[in-house]
């Protein structure tokens, strides 16, 4: 582990973005959000969540898939990628982190959807540790951890220094690119950041929604989740705004669109949500005609259809951005304290 | 420079349109040097698109036996298959594929007795799979066909069914249609009735296409007769965007029509919320 007074964090600011595109937490008009990092701008860690979530950055709000040209009968198809970076997240949180190897599951599956792929090869994270985590947090229900969170690179920004822990072959590469900056943590270093991992651990214990338990999610049981009755009640308020789907890290709902430039069609693709009540709808008819199924839909996907594919594994980080975001107050966590209790009770 | 990302059409052209019915024309397409634009399986799909009009997911008529060429029948529903019916041969078309599973002609549906049942459009996926039964006629036991439309003038690929299919030792035809009309000799009626009255072994192996309510009744007729749902398979439709189980758009449950579908064997649908 090695260590840098904070500081002196600028310099390291400044040394990572002389070959890579920098994105940080900071602020603008009153929002905290990643953006990219030039001289003089001051990283804001003390927001836990940024606005957007890292997902923004390898499946990006819209992107140009291809250029057509037509003329009579003809067409003219040109892939149409935005352009390549190699670009450093600092200040991503373990939720957020997290949420890249639930994405990687759906965009790595063949065939592969190249485009990520290629922002996860030119990407890297750093994470940070969450000193206080927040009473919207629990990513400790899905087996992540405040304190430790993963990353190319993970840091604890603790007593004025900075720990800075490099943990893949990506994050081992910059590291020894900007070696010079840094000292050796030593076994003080170590010592200090054990500490400030067992404070957060103290501070986790004491969140209000840590004893959300999936436990009666697990297995088979969901397709009687499906029918449950409290559905009903839960989506009753919901407006179908698609808020809860645009902030969230792990939805990758999309939708492939044309766009006539005046000189040649662009295909390109964005964001959609499965909440929208056209997501689904045919010539012939609307396999999710209501709110509830549109409703049950994300929550089903989350918690039973995405763990039956992927051997258990939810497709929630706990990052809470639900919780605060959406404005009738709904939000996943209420939805599985809700069918968490016995359906028939 | 081509990376073989799946979202990027390739190029096909339009060589041939036929007029199926009133509101059905088939669209034969090429690669623009000659031959099918990529290779298949029967049941799979193409997503089709003209740029700036839209992009939609069609299932694939002809079997991987015809090397030629690839042909797709549509029916006209809104912009973009309007505008599909308005073009003349020689257009050239965006086209990606193939998507989705097939039906499992080399494993479980070989040396079988098989029953198709189909109505209206939904002939067009089990043309792919009687052409490619056809072609291997000795690998499959029985072949009976039932199929049935509105009218004589809704039955796709009338010509073709009506004489080289019906005339042929290879397989049994028996047409419906719904109500009677000049000329029309075979059954009237719709397909479920027609199918129990037919008196068909629960033991073939049955697939089953076509609109959701014909499809749905004509599986109740199907257990009513005792047929085994492990042995009956159908397609299912919705909408699409990715063909890749991405978009998050096509999914039964924890299955994606465009990737685990569009064939479903019965019993595993049934094991499916109701949601198609
Ligand atoms: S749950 Fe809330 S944020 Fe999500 S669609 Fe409904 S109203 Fe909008
Ligand atoms: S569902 Fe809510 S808490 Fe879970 S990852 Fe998405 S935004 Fe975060
Ligand atoms: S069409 Fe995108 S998931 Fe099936």
């Amino acid at each position: 582990m090695l260590k840098l007074p904070v500081s002196q964090m600028e310099e390291l600011f400044a040394s990572i973005a002389s070959e890579q595109s920098l994105y940080l937490p900071l602020e603008t008009n009153g929002l905290i959000a990643f953006s990219r990092w030039e001289e003089g701008k001051q990283a804001r860690f003390d927001q836990l969540h940024c606005a957007g979530s890292v997902k923004d950055f390898f499946f990006p709000q819209t992107e140009n898939l291809a250029l057509f040209k037509t003329s009579g009968k003809e067409i003219h198809i040109e892939e149409n990628r935005d352009p390549e970076e190699a670009f450093v997240v600092f200040g991503v949180r373990a939720c957020d982190a997290g949420s890249l190897s639930i994405l990687d599951r759906v965009f790595y599956d063949e065939p592969a959807d190249t485009f990520y792929q290629t922002r996860r090869r030119q990407g890297l994270i750093i994470t940070v540790a969450c000193n206080a985590p927040e009473e919207t947090c629990f990513c400790h229900t899905f087996g992540l951890d405040a304190a430790d969170p993963g990353g190319d690179v993970a840091v604890w920004l603790l007593e004025d220094m900075l720990y800075w822990d490099s943990r893949t072959e990506k994050g081992h590469a910059l590291t020894e690119r900007l070696r010079g900056l840094f000292e050796e943590a030593g076994d003080q270093g170590e010592e200090t950041v054990r500490k400030g991992k067992a404070d957060i651990g103290k501070i986790i214990d004491r969140l209000p929604l840590r004893d959300l338990s999936l436990e009666r999610f697990a297995g088979d049981g969901m397709m009687e989740k499906f029918d449950a009755p409290q559905w009903e009640s839960l989506q009753e308020a919901c407006l179908g705004c698609g808020t809860c789907t645009f902030v969230c890290p792990t939805c990758h709902c999309y939708d492939i669109r044309d766009f006539d430039t005046g000189h040649g069609i662009r295909r390109f693709r964005c964001w959609d949500s499965c909440m929208f009540s056209d997501f689904t709808l045919m010539a012939h008819g609307n396999p999710r005609p209501s709110r509830l199924a549109r409703f049950r839909q994300r929550f089903m996907h989350k918690l039973a259809y995405y763990p039956e594919n992927h051997e258990g594994l939810y497709a929630c980080v706990g990052c809470g951005r639900c919780i605060t975001k959406c404005p009738v107050s709904m939000n996943i966590t209420k939805v599985i304290k809700t069918l968490g209790v016995d359906q028939h009770a | 420079m081509r990376s073989g990302e799946t979202l990027i059409p390739v190029l096909g052209v339009v060589t041939e349109i036929r007029r199926e019915t009133p509101d059905v024309k088939t669209f034969r397409v090429s690669a623009p040097g000659g031959g099918a634009v990529f290779p298949h399986m029967p049941g799979q799909c193409a997503m089709l698109s003209i740029p700036g009009v839209g992009e939609a997911m069609f299932s694939i008529t002809t079997s991987p036996t015809t090397k030629a060429y690839m042909e797709f029948s549509i029916k006209q529903t809104g912009l973009l298959t309007d505008w599909l019916h308005g073009m003349e041969p020689g257009q050239q078309v965006a086209i990606r594929g193939p998507y989705g599973n097939a039906f499992p002609l080399e494993t479980e549906l070989k040396g079988k007795d098989l029953l198709f049942i189909a109505g209206g459009i939904g002939l067009a996926p089990l043309r792919a799979v009687i052409l490619y039964v056809r072609h291997y006629r000795d690998n499959y036991g029985k072949v009976d066909l039932v199929y049935g439309a509105r009218s004589k003038e809704d039955l796709v690929f009338y010509e073709e069914v009506s004489k080289d299919w019906a005339s042929s030792e290879d397989m049994q035809v028996h047409l419906t249609i719904d109500r009677a009309q000049e000329g029309w000799e075979g059954n009237v009626g719709f397909v479920p009735d027609f199918v129990r009255s037919l008196d068909f072994s629960p033991k073939c192996s049955t697939l089953v296409c076509g609109p959701p309510i014909m499809i749905k009744l004509t599986l109740d007729a199907l257990w009513g007769m005792g047929f085994d749902r492990t042995k009956t398979f159908t397609t299912m439709e919705l909408k699409m965007k990715c063909g890749v189980g991405k978009c998050g758009r096509c999914n039964i449950g924890s299955k994606y029509v465009c990737k685990d579908g569009p064939v479903f064997r019965c019993d595993e649908l049934a094991e499916l919320p109701d949601e198609y």
